[in-house]
This record gives structure tokens, sequence and C-alpha cells, in this order.
């Protein structure tokens, strides 16, 4: 029972570029509620990781580094200088639409920035607050 | 007289090959898609004939620490990644060592040809670094290296 929300994730990723935002948030929902009873995802907290600093990486110490200060904002890659379109969905219509896209970008930043993977709760609130700023 | 000139020139035409354009570096057609994605996300899916194959292998090999970044591509794609990259590397002989690890902007060619661009530039922020081959570039994504078509005014020829 536990494994539902992955399996269910695993099944989306079949099915890619058919989801929307908030099916990928009730995803990871429903697997930070598996572990935390009563979890509620927040974008107030969601916008705290994104500027949060972390001292795992000096070149990306943030979310910022790559991605500005706001996710409305077109991005470019702090080493490379590739450019990177926006995170919030209303400034980016392709943002969170397709499940393993998301998990593997979340599964390569999260190690490089934050310096481990990100909870699901973690990953509600950032989608959340991607899906909600304005 | 004319006649003999225009007819030799066209003669010439279909016997010769055509020159061989270096500032023209498109992907191959058949570039598979998860190149594209595993390796142009984080910079410019570069054109395969700017690295030897050897180079490209030992990169391959080595994406776990990819200048710092865990770049590792699992299984089928990373096999993909790997036999399209041989198969369209560049002559190792013309393109000369790479350096260790193999960086498509240490061989000789590569600085052969970027000579002219004065050391400052490189440290622009514009440019960040020399891999960032789109900061000058405009088109380099389709392929287009032109020395007349770059972004930075100071530096179009």
């Amino acid at each position: 029972m536990r494994a539902l929300p992955a399996l269910c994730l695993l099944l989306a990723s079949f099915t890619s570029h058919a989801e929307t935002s908030q099916q990928i948030r009730q995803t990871y929902v429903a697997e930070a509620t598996a572990q935390q009873a009563g979890f509620t995802p927040a974008g107030k907290r969601g916008e705290a990781l994104f500027r949060q600093r972390f001292s795992n990486n000096d070149k990306m110490p943030a979310c910022t580094s790559c991605h500005t200060d706001s996710p409305l904002n077109a991005g470019q890659h702090a080493i490379t200088g590739k450019a990177i379109r926006p995170l919030a969905v209303v400034a980016n219509a392709e943002r969170f639409t397709d499940s393993a896209k998301v998990e593997k970008w979340f599964g390569r930043n999260c190690k490089e920035v934050v310096g481990r993977a990100c909870t699901p709760a973690e990953k509600s609130d950032f989608v959340t607050y991607m899906s909600e700023v304005r | 007289m004319k006649r003999i000139a225009l007819t030799l020139l066209i003669g010439m035409a279909v016997v010769l090959p055509p020159p061989a354009f270096a500032d023209r570096l498109p992907l191959p057609t058949n570039t598979p898609a998860s190149y594209k994605v595993e390796c142009g996300s984080c910079h410019l899916a570069f054109p395969p004939a700017l690295l030897s194959a050897n180079d490209w292998r030992r990169t391959i090999s080595g994406l776990k620490d990819h200048f710092g970044t865990d770049a590792a591509v699992d299984g089928k794609n990373g096999q993909e990644i790997a036999a399209f990259l041989e198969r369209y590397a560049g002559d190792a002989g013309k393109l000369g060592s790479a350096g260790e690890p193999p960086r498509l902007t240490q061989t000789a060619r590569f600085i052969r040809k970027h000579r002219e661009i004065p050391e400052k530039y490189w440290k622009d922020p514009r440019i960040k670094s020399a891999a960032n081959c789109e900061a000058c570039h405009r088109g380099a994504a389709l392929g287009n290296y032109s020395e007349h078509d770059i972004s930075i005014p100071e530096l179009r020829r």
C-alpha cells in the first residue's frame, strides 16, 4: 500500500506529457501523506526551499543560482551558461507536465544543490509554489 | 571560349566534391532523442565531430563525475548515446589531443579556430564557459558556426 504513490508515478511516466502540474503535485502529496498523516502542501514552504542557500556546492548554492531570484524569469546554467526556460507554470506551460522529467530533475538537482534527495513533502511544496506563483 | 570555360566550370562542379565548410556542423539527422535530452539539457548538444571516438569513450565512462556533476545515463540510453557519439566522432589526427579529462574546447583544432579571440572574452559573463558555443555562435543549435554570425558585435567578422 505504501508503494502505491510510487506505482502511480511510474504508471504516469509511461503516458508522459498527458499530465498536469496538479496531477504531479497530487502524486507527491499522496507520498508525503503516507509518511506524515495530515500533510498539506504549502507554496510558502516551496518558495523558502527555492530560495534557501545550501553549503553543498559553492558554484550552485541554491535553486536561484541557475533559475534566478524569480521563477518567472528565464534562467542560465551557472557553469555552462545554457539558457533555462522559466520554472513557473504561468511563464512556461510545459513545466510539471511530464512526471518522469520532474522526477529526473528533482533527483539530479536535489543531489547537486541540497546534497541529498528531496522528500515527497518538499517536492509537493515546490510544485505548489511553481504552480501558484504569479 | 566563354562556352568552353562554362563547360569546364560545370564539369568541375560535377566532378569535384563540394568544399567542406568547417563552420557548418549540424547534428546528424538520425541523432537519438536521448542524446538531445540527456546531454543537451545542461549544455548544447555538441556536434559529435568535436571530439575523437576515444575521447567520447572516456567522457562517457566518466559521466558519474562529469566536470563536477553526476551526469550518469543508465542502460539503453547510455549505450545509444555512446554508439552515436563514436559513430559520428571527429578525426583524432585532425582534432589533436583534448587533454585529461577530454575537453572539446582544448583540442588543437578548437584552439586554432579561436586563436583570434582576446583572452578577456572567455571570462565575459555573457560567455561564462568556452563550451557555451551559443553565447557567440547564435546559430549553434542549428549547426551554424560561421564567424560572420556572431552575437557579440566586437567579435563578428
